[in-house]
């Protein structure tokens, strides 16, 4: 479970969520192998026809979770239910731009993930979800992988704020990006407010710009 | 940190604050907007009763999801989900005053084609979209970067981004392509090189001779494929080619109102001392035609040259190279050229100009397109159709036996009836390569540039554009 202060899940609509703080995420781990998986494979195109977010959960991983005859195999996201702590390698969540992404995987129960690296546009969508994503080098992902796949009941916890993970009794240290601690710890990750608040200096800046008609 | 780069100019015009999680706020001056990454930001801003503060900073088209076949791009859309996103955008837009080029409208198209070609996006600028393949418009000099639907969302509300500043790799890329070598083979030259994720944490800005001499349609290639090397954004500095490309466009300003507006432009190029985080050289005089033979961008090689061993690769990159060989079906040591291709596609927002649909007319002319070969002409825009058709380009690839489409992204992705069945194997001008990315998981991708697309339709297999003649 994800330890805001807020009043309200993180995994609703944005809608709001202005003071949800994530600190903690506490929980169990789901490891999903594999260097640069590309959002293309988190969530196919074909199911971002919709207006809403509604059943993202059933598109992770959909083509992966499936074997030739549309049966459920044993990919992890069908074997490790209930689980919150993603754990990823490299260049995880390449490709296109789609929050359908870190949407799906939200919806399927994902709080946080833990990986060797991310994609910039990947990581900057789970920002805005509230959704930590926390770096570490390839030894301690194996070693969480290898950990979860052998007790995929044991608990498995990151602290935001102190930017560590606990599993198999040992504590790590992890990476948390700058502005994403920022964000999330702070709980300013829905910026709409933020960016808003400084209406004044929005127009300042676009009457300077050569190519702003002025208003 | 980079100091006097056309990123550093332009950033800091455009900064707004300095916001308390860090990051910067940063003004948007073109938000492109389309079907697929937008209904839930407007809902949400109808929901909290925010309006969008700069409207005619805003531009719509839709792209993703339309078919391209004429007869059915009559509403509703039988696709009731595509029909459905199409009608939120239009609703979407008249509410909020938001200029839209929708399907009844002969500029429509893909976003990252009709900005340019209606003078949208210029010098100087900052722009985004839903949409990763944002980076193409920094072929203008302009910071250009894809943008979640959460960030889609604060641009309607407030015209900015929070945003953190990017390091500056510049890529020098020296010597002359050779006959039948293009800017898309440029391109996939430096993600093999640097690899898919070579690039983050950096934005690239292009230059050196080889980049010089492109034209602004090449150029756009180029930068629209920054994100397949991990790059968010990628630059090249305005220069004449820049200029003259802009010059009587529709939303370009004309007369001393074209000559103050370029004394900006060329205010924001790179300093000649600018300080750069890293550089790197090239060197294209020897580049050969490349093609992908993995299931990302950057595993590419050229054409005539071996596919490489797992093992020979470093170690890294072994597991990956192994599985995307399983699925493409490719052998190491063998050279892509005469692998057999099911699909030909051409279009999308790399390769859907009017530049690329005549360096394969200038290939299919007199030719016929294989007959197991499905071949799709897909121009990047209405604007782009029209121009080619009152050329006879159409005229080329219908007599060859390409199918002539209107507008979108079509199968690239696969949002729309344009698909991959089963395990087809298709040479395409798209960006990605990834499992499934053409609608079937068990698809092949084999990315190339324009012309090769074109040779490989006729041969019915990889091959060399080099070795037919190319009609005049």
């Amino acid at each position: 479970m994800s330890d805001g202060e807020g009043s309200e899940s993180p995994r609703e609509d944005g809608v709001g969520v202005e003071e949800m703080k994530v600190r903690r995420v506490a929980g169990t781990g789901v490891p999903v192998r594999g260097d640069d998986i590309d959002t293309d494979q988190i969530i196919p195109a074909r199911f971002l026809k919709t207006t809403t977010w509604e059943g993202m959960d059933e598109y992770a991983f959909y083509d992966a979770r499936r074997d030739d005859d549309g049966e459920l195999n044993d990919h992890p996201f069908n074997e490790y239910k209930g689980a919150n702590v993603l754990v990823v390698n490299d260049n995880f969540g390449c490709g296109s731009s789609r929050e359908h992404a870190p949407r799906a995987l939200a919806r399927w129960g994902v709080e946080a993930i833990v990986g060797e690296s991310f994609a910039e546009i990947f990581a900057d969508n789970c920002k805005s979800l509230g959704i930590p994503a926390a770096t570490t080098d390839p030894e301690t992902v194996a070693d969480l992988q290898d950990f979860v796949e052998a007790n995929p009941e044991a608990g498995v916890e990151l602290d935001v704020v102190d930017r560590q993970v606990t599993y198999d009794g040992e504590t790590v240290d992890v990476d948390i990006d700058e502005a994403m601690h920022g964000a999330l710890v702070q709980g300013i990750w829905d910026t709409v407010a933020l960016l808003r608040s400084n209406m004044d200096a929005i127009d300042e800046t676009a009457a300077d710009l050569p190519y702003v008609e002025s208003r | 940190m980079s100091e006097g780069t056309l990123y550093d100019k332009v950033w800091d015009r455009h900064k707004v604050a300095d916001l308390p999680n860090g990051q910067d706020q940063l003004f948007i001056g073109l938000h492109l907007i389309h079907e697929v990454t937008s209904p839930q930001p407007f809902s949400e801003l109808r929901e909290r009763g925010v309006e969008v503060p700069y409207p005619e900073r805003n531009v719509a088209t839709v792209d993703h999801i339309v078919p391209t076949r004429p007869e059915g791009r009559e509403r509703p859309l039988a696709d009731d989900s595509a029909e459905g996103m199409l009608t939120a955008l239009e609703r979407n837009t008249t509410e909020s005053d938001i200029q839209f080029y929708g399907l009844d409208s002969d500029k429509q198209g893909i976003t990252h084609v009709v900005a340019p070609e209606l003078g949208l996006t210029q010098p100087g600028m900052t722009v985004v979209c839903g949409d990763s393949h944002t980076a193409t418009h920094g072929a203008f000099g302009s910071i250009a970067f894809g943008i979640g639907t959460s960030q889609v969302r604060d641009v309607l509300a407030s015209q900015c981004v929070a945003a953190d500043k990017a390091e500056v790799r510049r890529i020098e890329v020296d010597g002359t392509l050779g006959e039948g070598v293009h800017s898309k083979d440029l391109i996939l030259k430096i993600i093999a090189e640097l690899g898919v994720d070579g690039g983050v944490g950096y934005v690239y800005e292009y230059g050196g001779e080889a980049v010089r001499d492109l034209s602004m349609e090449e150029r756009l290639a180029v930068c629209n494929m920054s994100i397949e090397g991990g790059a968010r954004a990628g630059y090249i500095n305005p220069d004449e080619t820049t200029y003259e490309f802009l010059r009587g466009r529709e939303f370009v300003p004309e007369g001393d109102a074209f000559e103050e507006r370029k004394a900006y432009w060329e205010s924001v190029a790179s300093d000649d001392d600018a300080d750069y985080d890293d550089v790197v050289h090239l060197d294209v005089d020897d580049l050969e035609p490349m093609v992908t033979w993995g299931t990302n961008p950057g595993q590419a090689v050229g054409v005539s040259d071996p596919v490489p061993a797992p093992e020979d690769l470093p170690e890294g990159e072994r597991e990956a190279a192994r599985t995307a060989q399983e699925h493409t079906g490719v052998e190491p040591g063998e050279p892509m050229a005469g692998y057999p291709i099911d699909v030909a596609f051409l279009g999308t927002c790399t390769n859907g100009r009017t530049s690329d649909f005549r360096e394969a007319a200038a290939v299919l002319e007199g030719r016929e397109v294989h007959p197991d070969v499905r071949a799709l002409a897909v121009p990047g825009s209405q604007t782009v159709k029209s121009t080619l058709e009152a050329e006879g380009i159409d005229d080329v690839f219908r007599a060859a036996g390409f199918e002539w489409r209107e507008a979108g992204c079509s199968m690239c992705l696969a949002m729309n009836d344009d698909s991959l069945e089963g395990d087809e194997r298709c040479a395409s001008s798209s960006n990605r390569n990834y499992v499934g990315r053409q609608g079937s998981k068990d698809g092949r991708t084999v990315l190339m540039s324009p012309a090769m697309v074109a040779a490989a339709a006729v041969a019915g297999e990889v091959t060399d554009v080099r070795g037919m003649e190319v009609g005049a």
